[in-house]
């Protein structure tokens, strides 16, 4: 073929960089982390939906909550089976923070694993620990 | 046909690189302004609108002004401009892409630029300038693609081209006027609440376009093979002649209508512009500039042996360009700023890392115009570029 | 050989459109929840303050010099954590004061009364029954809410600066860099914002729902009235009735709910 040494360069260049995150991380895989749940969310047993939903949906709950505080005043959030909520991510104490008071064991845990940085926390203050957080 | 940009003399890739650096100088500090906010920049909360929403402004109309060549090819039958209605068109995609940079370089939060296709409002002025914009953008693109690759193949254009070349001559007009309805709607900015402040927009637009479309044509005579010709740049001329001309008079319309009614809210714009307010003029040295650049454009246009020696046009063109430039890019946003709602006076002046974005975003623009044109230029030195584009439309 | 390639690549693209349609209808079917359970719903807290159309009174002959305004615009800024920045360009005000002069630019003249001419007016977010920035906002990110009260959506805003240009009152700031360094004291009960996002007097729509008046209000010792202007039966509304009152700009048509009792 014409240009052999360049298009073979190339194709090792080009492969080297796309399979990059594989061999990088070359034994460094770790078992998916299991969040810790607070004192008070063990003792609360369920959340707004149960765990399994929870775990894969709380970012739209999140989202359709947001909209309907900020935009129609509804705060109170009551579930199919007759729990209410106050609908809030970071205020009070019956807020999603005023239960899992830990960010880092709980929200980060899984969040640092799955390489997602919500930027729910550039405003809403995440709930201060014993140590001083680093604020960004 | 892009391949036509990939084969240059060293002066054309020294050109690029040397618009690729600036770029990427101007990238790095933008991740700067990403990281730190819009702070970097001298707007405040007073003068929210600064640099970028100028140039922005002003580009909306050199965009615009590619229908000055497009309109008398295709409605008045003037075969003469059939040979660079392709570079009108060229020089619109590049304006407006770079129109569309400035606007993201200017948002707070430009990674939820998509909001405004999630949640339309059209009873919001903006929402109609993404449309106008984009749609303009798409329709030059495919235009002059298609327009481009009929002529290198000897052939009539597809019959579809057509109704969009139509359209786009409707929509020209359409884009600009959008832009100064972002402006002209607003209760609270007296200085902006024109009438005139569309057509204004539109005879500027339609004179710097031109401008800056005749200095690129005699670059293109001196740099390549191929020339655009004697005739059109002289039509263009003319028509940049009445352009300048009805927006200078424009310009004074608005100052008759400010200073003979004496109403303070209205005369305070001017004043500030033109005379300073409660001590503050940094701009009354640029504008006095920019009207004395209009007028001697004016002059040097008007007087026919100016306008036929092509030296003297060049100059012009120059002047005419800059004048008009800071009349749009500089006056008009402060204008509206200053004095604030409550009268007070903040002044704006660009900071050095807002004053690079904006080189760089001047540098995509050019970077994709060079292409562009070194393709339409490649394919008109390939057929002989003699003809007009097509015989027969 | 001449079209094997075309008719390959159609047949390609209707398949890729076959097994494309099914999971963009699956999309649309479900709506966001799990349809096996009972439906959740969404309410008012019951000790919400609530009103047809919210309005402010301002009485300015309870106010005396620059410092009876500061307590009321500490309690504001205190609570919604607005920072105080230093460089003066990127100052970030929700309540402030001003002089007679500049607050009432369409009546102010020469030989106003004393009283009037050096006293401080407090200067907000006007919740205006047309509010130019709602029309403005492309996003709907700003938005005037069913009871009259003009939101921000911190969450949509895109930061153009739309509604600053169109506010023909200067009440909205823009977040020019990262506010939090600047709050003194955070609140731990409100959010902070962010850079790049427009934010005003947002006529404290957290406290109302729970039953709470504004903090200027509890703060003025009086001087601020918030109510209905609807209800004919209202406080406000008997202000209104009883005492001169202006607004700012009212020649622009855009409705300020903010009144001054001169």
């Amino acid at each position: 073929m014409y240009d052999k040494n360049k298009i073979v360069t190339g194709l090792v260049i080009f492969v080297a960089i796309v399979t990059f995150p594989f061999w990088y991380n070359l034994g460094k895989a770790i078992p998916a982390p299991e969040p810790k749940l607070s004192e008070k969310a063990k003792a609360a047993k369920e959340c707004v939906v149960p765990k399994v939903d929870m775990k894969s949906e709380h970012m739209q709950i999140l989202d359709l909550w947001r909209d309907t505080v900020v935009r129609d005043a509804n705060r109170v959030y009551k579930t199919g089976k007759g729990k209410t909520f106050n609908m809030s991510l970071s205020t009070g104490e019956d807020s999603c923070t005023g239960c899992h008071d830990n960010k880092a064991e709980f929200c980060d845990k899984c969040h640092n694993y799955a390489s997602v940085d919500p930027y729910c926390w550039d405003c809403h203050i995440a709930p201060k620990e014993k140590k001083p957080e680093e604020n960004k | 046909m892009l391949e036509l940009a990939l084969k240059g003399d060293k002066k054309y890739w020294g050109w690029v690189i040397a618009l690729l650096a600036v770029i990427g100088v101007a990238f790095a500090v933008y991740l700067k302004q990403l990281d730190f906010g819009l702070g970097i920049t001298g707007m405040s909360r007073d003068v929210s609108w600064g640099f970028y929403i100028a140039q922005f402004t002003f580009l909306v109309g050199v965009a615009a002004g590619g229908v000055m060549v497009v309109l008398p090819r295709y409605l008045h039958d003037y075969k003469a401009f059939g040979r660079i209605t392709i570079l009108g068109e060229f020089l619109a995609i590049a304006a407006v892409v770079m129109c569309l940079l400035f606007i993201i370089a200017d948002l707070g939060q430009p990674m939820r630029a998509f909001n405004v296709i999630l949640y339309p409002t059209p009873g919001s002025v903006l929402f109609w300038d993404m449309i106008v914009l984009n749609g303009y953008l798409l329709l030059n693109i495919v235009i002059g693609w298609n327009v481009l690759e009929a002529e290198r193949n000897n052939i009539h254009y597809a019959k579809w081209v057509k109704p969009l070349i139509i359209t786009s001559i409707i929509w020209a007009p359409a884009i600009h006027t959008v832009t100064a309805f972002l402006y002209c709607g607003l209760p609270g900015r007296g200085f902006w609440m024109t009438a005139i402040l569309a057509p204004r927009f539109l005879a500027s637009a339609f004179a710097a376009g031109p401008a800056l479309l005749i200095l690129l044509c005699l670059i293109i005579r001196k740099v390549t093979k191929f020339d655009p010709g004697k005739e059109q740049i002289q039509s263009l001329a003319k028509i940049v002649t009445y352009a300048i001309i009805i927006n200078v008079f424009f310009l004074l319309c608005e100052v008759f209508v400010v200073f003979y009614s004496r109403i303070p809210s209205h005369m305070s714009h001017m004043q500030y512009l033109f005379a300073g307010l409660h001590g503050h003029g940094a701009l009354v040295p640029w504008m006095w500039t920019s009207m004395t650049l209009m007028a001697t454009s004016i002059v040097l246009l008007v007087i026919p042996a100016a306008r036929k020696n092509e030296s003297i046009l060049a100059f012009t063109c120059v002047i005419l360009f800059i004048g008009t430039w800071i009349d749009k890019g500089m006056g008009m946003i402060s204008g509206g700023f200053v004095p604030n709602p409550l009268h007070h006076v903040t002044e704006y002046m660009p900071t050095l890392p807002e004053i690079l974005i904006t080189l760089g975003v001047y540098a995509t623009g050019l970077l994709i115009l060079t292409i562009l044109f070194k393709v339409a230029v490649g394919v008109k030195e390939e057929v002989g570029g003699l003809k007009d584009s097509c015989e027969s439309c | 050989m001449g079209n094997s390639r075309r008719s390959f690549l159609k047949v390609a693209g209707i398949t890729a459109l076959g097994i494309g349609t099914k999971p963009v209808l699956d999309v649309f079917a479900s709506s966001g929840g799990n349809g096996a359970e009972p439906k959740s719903e969404v309410s008012q807290n019951e000790e919400s303050l609530t009103a047809k159309r919210w309005g402010m009174v301002i009485d300015t002959r309870k106010f005396h010099s620059a410092e009876d305004l500061d307590p009321i615009i500490e309690a504001c800024h205190k609570i919604h954590n607005v920072p105080e920045l230093t460089e003066p360009r990127h100052k970030i005000m929700w309540l402030w004061g001003d002089e007679y002069k500049h607050v009432f630019t369409h009546r102010e003249h020469e030989l106003i009364n004393d009283r009037i001419k050096h006293l401080p007016f407090l200067v907000l977010c006007n919740h205006c029954e047309k509010p130019a920035c709602v029309r403005a906002c492309p996003t709907k990110a700003t938005f005037k809410r069913d009871d009259g009260i003009v939101l921000m959506d911190f969450h949509r805003c895109i930061g153009c600066r739309f509604c600053m240009a169109a506010c023909p009152y200067g009440s909205r700031s823009f977040n020019f860099r990262d506010p939090r360094p600047f709050i003194k004291e955070e609140n731990k009960e409100f959010p902070t914002r962010m850079k790049g996002v427009v934010e005003k007097c947002n006529f404290c729509a957290e406290r109302l729902a729970v039953g709470k008046m504004p903090a200027c209000v509890e703060a003025s010792n009086g001087a601020i009235t918030v109510g209905d202007l609807d209800d004919s039966e209202s406080e406000v509304r008997e202000l209104l009735r009883t005492n001169y009152t202006i607004r700012r700009k009212p020649d622009l048509g855009a409705g300020p709910s903010v009144y001054y009792i001169v």
